[in-house]
């Protein structure tokens, strides 16, 4: 048996799945003060009457470390970055303990300056008399020779807790954004440690040995153990729940639009052949920009129980939530109560919505029933918006070779899988507004937490050759290899390959469920003066975001 | 947080899968370093940079400007339709006002394209800055456009293309032709009847430094700029002056680059040729992108940079001091000399010239004639042949031809139409914005 349990910002969805199907499912509201405790809540729940070795597996997925980031809830850090030629690396300054410092590797990963020994000790006093435990060191193209961020990690080991570098990170290139991942990875960890310690502790007192695993925003998963290498994985992971979540019932291949209506926002995916289409760079967060690989996904301040507003006669939804909806004994009307008058929803209290969207009709001179009529098709107008324009931005993405411009491949989903709260309510709606099919995923309510129980682990690894260097490397990987100069891009891919293997079975995967493929396959000849020196390799594998074997039979 | 002073649009097309031959320098690896600096630089993610797809240009937009021969296919590949449609992208999100600047970071370049194309020269088939005006002042009604030319190689191309065009300030900066490909652009080449003196060389010599490109900028360039008023100012971006550039021999350098544009404010730059990959095309890019969008670029210097080692020698300074002193004087005497050139054509004027498409190795012979109208830039017919054999001719009505010109546009083309001795005929009708073919 299977245990999934999504965290989200209002409440907290656990379910148990067996050979057969759901057994149990438990809401709760989410403590946003006490994440574990909400944790330890729902488990307690779902395992009532269960033996604890029946469980093989639990997945959770968390806005731990999004809310500590979103709400500044951070401790300071050091972070320590080495920029050489380009854009001051002043400008990316993300806290108040943050040195820039000498050495420099050029885009071939060419030691050009080296570090100042003296320079960075300095700072590892000044760090320690400020009380700092964790620090950070990233340098420019450290992904294409580690050296530097390896050397200064050395010098700073024997001081401080954890030191997390860039290259161990992300393999992508973007200086900006592997200082900004790293910052976030250092100022969680403390968070999620604990947190970490207090999940594995109890459970253990429970008696259940199996598998923990946690969500991470590319709505793959890792072992709880790897978390501790890098917390910020786990950053925004609720869309991938429900992405998951609405895979888990996908019957076909199509492009599907996956639009998840909670309480607060609605959460717009894509799945195209049952893979969630993946955001180019990183998820953005708190003003950062990273590189914490994820599924594309939108996000509106539109859901449930958005306030509704009157604006100079005009109406308003949303950002904001302020509780519940009126019929659930909340102050300000709301979505949900639009759709309690209308007479779609038939729990809660019909007269206190009545009474909050009268309030709203006054102040624009319409009927009751008009104004909750408006205010139904505005919030489904409003995710109509953004959905669209979420499809325009992945179509007008640019392209940097002929072929991929001559193929010019365009997304235009054929149907919609909602899911949430208010999701059958908004199904007809939504199929007049799109135009096409929609389906409510079954179990629409706790679906994300069926999405996140059976998701299976995925990591990424870059490879990169350079044959007049001789060497290959994926320095995520602490992989560096000489090769002769006779090095195939055929080689590479099997290298490529195998660390991937390696490192997903470290980092939690089961043997018989790699389903991998390659994101990236380039191959320059290098030519200097009229004649090739050597090839220029770049490879990028990944294991496909998808569902553990042997619960298709959802689906059907 | 870094913000862009003014919004500027990138249009990024290193064409990785397209190159002239394996070990050409116009080749898939060319922008390859460009790219991991852009990237590794987080540039796209600054506010207020924007990168833009390209659209490939149509057959129209480049028969608004070429001849080719035989046709529009035979002389394109794909990569020039997309980089051409770069250059045209980054042009329209700049009129459109989606952005204040651009730059289109193409290749394959074109600024040795002229206007009729029978192959490739100097690694250009088809000229894409001037397919991106001709579409801009179609499409947005502009008139007056100045290119400044900064590749190291003499913009051959755009200077024949706009060589009778008044309302085209063509300006090429470059190493002088007597020790460089393709030889043109000496200080004399001033520009046909119609269109005298808005055709401007400043040949450099060997070895000028950052003080001698900012000297010809600052005391030529801007003061010409400020006389002739264009409605947007375009850079052909070449960076094959730098110091580590195979091909040519000049000391230019990122830093300058920058300061160049900062000094220039182009609307749009287009990039042209460089051949530096590694050691000045990455640093040289972001610098001319980080100084359009108006933000700091004091730390973008090449791993090799020392000013010192590549400072120009008092002789050169004198020699680029005379030189500008002498285009400034041909600027200054611009409108006496044309008018009497005008006077003392007959009607017409004639231009005989061989050219050679060193890449495919053509030579091909052009008769030109434009009528030497007082009222427009005048029609112009060009008859061309190589020898093996594809004679031609082709009529071209400028952009702002006066009646008795369209009308003599038409006739020619009639007459060619009747003459068994061209393979093909062509016009070109700019008012009418059609171009029309003939057998």
């Amino acid at each position: 048996m299977i245990i999934g349990l999504d965290v989200g910002g209002t409440n907290t969805d656990v379910v148990l799945l067996g050979d057969k199907g759901v057994l149990k499912v438990f809401k709760i509201a989410t403590d946003p003060n006490d994440f574990f405790n909400t944790v330890l809540k729902s488990l307690q729940q779902i395992l009532k009457g269960i033996k604890p070795e029946e469980i093989t597996r639990i997945v959770l997925s968390t806005t731990l470390a999004t809310n500590a980031i979103v709400q500044n809830k951070i401790p300071h850090v050091g972070m320590i970055v080495a920029g050489g030629p380009g854009i001051d690396p002043f400008f990316f300054k993300t806290n108040p303990y943050y040195f820039s410092v000498s050495g420099s590797i050029d885009h071939r990963g060419r030691e050009i300056e080296a570090i100042n020994y003296g320079e960075i000790e300095k700072i590892a006093r000044e760090l320690e008399i400020k009380k700092i435990k964790h620090v950070g060191v990233v340098g420019k193209f450290s992904v294409r020779n580690p050296l530097h961020e390896i050397q200064i990690r050395d010098i700073l080991k024997k001081s401080f807790e954890k030191v997390f570098l860039g290259h161990e990170i992300s393999g992508n290139l973007n200086f900006p954004r592997r200082i900004a991942t790293t910052y976030l990875n250092t100022a969680v960890y403390p968070i999620h440690e604990i947190f970490f310690n207090n999940v594995t502790k109890s459970l253990a007192e429970k008696g259940i040995k199996a598998p923990i695993h946690i969500l991470k925003s590319d709505s793959g998963t890792m072992s709880f153990e790897a978390s501790l290498d890098s917390p910020s994985q786990t950053i925004i992971s609720g869309p991938a729940a429900s992405v998951m979540g609405a895979m888990a019932f996908a019957k076909d291949d199509d492009e599907i639009l996956v639009l998840d209506i909670g309480g607060t926002t609605t959460d717009i995916s894509l799945l195209i052949g049952r893979v969630p289409v993946m955001s180019p760079l990183g998820i953005e967060i708190g003003g950062h920009k990273t590189l914490l690989k994820s599924i594309m996904t939108r996000s509106i301040g539109i859901g449930g129980d958005s306030v509704v507003k009157v604006f100079d006669k005009k109406l308003e939804i949303g950002p904001e939530r302020n509780g519940d909806a009126m019929a659930f004994g909340g102050l300000v009307p709301t979505p949900t109560d639009a759709i309690v008058v209308l007479n779609k929803l038939k729990h809660g209290c019909y007269n206190r919505s009545y009474k909050g969207i009268a309030s709203v009709a006054k102040k624009i001179d319409i009927s009751v029933e008009d104004a909750a009529y408006k205010i139904f098709d505005l919030a489904g107008k409003k995710i109509f918006k953004e959905a669209s324009d979420m499809i325009d931005i992945i179509n007008s993405k640019p392209v940097y070779t002929i072929h991929e411009i001559k193929k010019n491949y365009k997304i235009s989903p054929k149907k919609i899988m909602i899911l949430g709260g208010p999701a059958p309510y908004f199904s007809k709606h939504f199929e007049k507004l799109f135009k096409m099919p929609v389906s409510i995923v079954p179990r629409w309510n706790v679906a994300n937490a069926v999405g996140a129980a059976l998701s299976r682990t995925t990591c990424e690894v870059t490879l990169f050759a350079d044959t007049k260097q001789k060497i290959a490397c994926a320095p995520e990987e602490q992989f560096t290899k000489k090769i002769t100069s006779h090095f195939t891009k055929k080689e590479a891919l099997k290298i490529a390959i195998k660390l991937l293997k390696e490192k997903a079975i470290k980092v939690g995967a089961e043997t018989n469920d790699l389903k991998t493929d390659v994101i990236e396959n380039l191959q320059f000849n290098m030519v200097r003066n009229f004649r090739t020196i050597g090839k220029n390799i770049r490879i990028k594998v990944q294991v496909t975001p998808g569902l553990i074997n042997g619960y298709d039979y959802l689906v059907k | 947080m870094l913000k862009a002073k003014y919004k500027t649009g990138l249009v990024f097309f290193p064409a990785f899968d397209w190159a002239i031959s394996p070990t050409h320098p116009e080749r898939e690896e060319r922008l390859l370093y460009t790219q991991d600096q852009v990237i590794e630089e987080g540039i796209f993610d600054i506010k207020g940079i924007k990168e833009f797809k390209p659209e490939p240009v149509s057959k129209k937009d480049v028969q608004r400007v070429h001849f080719c021969v035989p046709d529009v296919k035979s002389v394109m590949t794909e990569s020039h339709f997309i980089s051409a449609g770069g250059a045209k992208t980054i042009g329209s999100a700049v009129l459109n006002k989606q952005v204040q600047k651009g730059f289109a970071l193409v290749r394959p370049p074109g600024h040795h394209a002229m206007r009729v194309v029978r192959g490739a020269r100097g690694f250009c088939n088809v000229n894409i800055e001037a397919i991106m005006i001709e579409y801009l002042r179609t499409a947005f009604n502009k008139k007056k456009v100045a290119i400044v030319d900064t590749d190291c190689h003499h913009g051959d191309g755009t200077q024949d293309i706009y060589w009778h065009d008044s309302d085209t300030l063509f300006i090429s900066i470059h190493q002088d032709g007597r020790t460089l490909y393709p030889g043109s652009g000496s200080i004399n080449e001033l520009g046909g009847p119609t269109a005298h003196g808005t055709t401007i060389n400043i040949p450099l010599p060997p070895n000028t430094s950052e003080k001698g490109f900012l000297y010809a900028i600052n005391n030529v360039v801007m003061p010409i700029l400020d006389d002739f008023k264009p409605d947007i100012i375009i850079n052909s971006a070449g960076q094959d002056n730098h110091y580590t550039d195979p091909l040519t021999d000049m000391n230019f350098s990122a830093q300058g680059y920058a300061k160049l544009t900062e000094i220039l404010q182009p609307d749009i730059a287009v990039l042209e040729g460089g051949y530096s990959i590694e050691g000045a095309l990455p640093y040289v890019n972001v610098g001319i992108i980080l100084s359009m969008a108006g933000i700091d670029y004091s730390k973008v210097k090449e791993p090799t940079y020392d000013p010192d080692s590549i400072a120009q020698s008092p002789e050169i300074t004198r020699l680029i001091e005379n030189t500008c002193k002498q285009v400034l004087s041909f600027w200054q005497q611009r409108k006496k000399i044309k008018e009497s050139r005008l006077r003392d054509l007959q009607k017409f004027d004639k231009r005989i010239r061989t050219i050679y498409y060193d890449t495919d190795d053509l030579l091909e012979t052009q008769n030109e004639i434009i009528h030497a109208c007082s009222k427009c830039s005048g029609t112009i017919k060009i008859e061309s042949s190589i020898k093996q054999g594809q004679n031609i001719c082709a009529v071209h009505i400028p952009i702002n031809a006066c009646k008795s010109c369209i009308d003599m546009g038409y006739q020619w083309f009639a007459l060619a139409d009747k003459n068994n001795k061209f393979d093909k005929i062509y016009l070109q009708d700019r008012p009418k914005d059609i171009f029309l073919e003939g057998k």
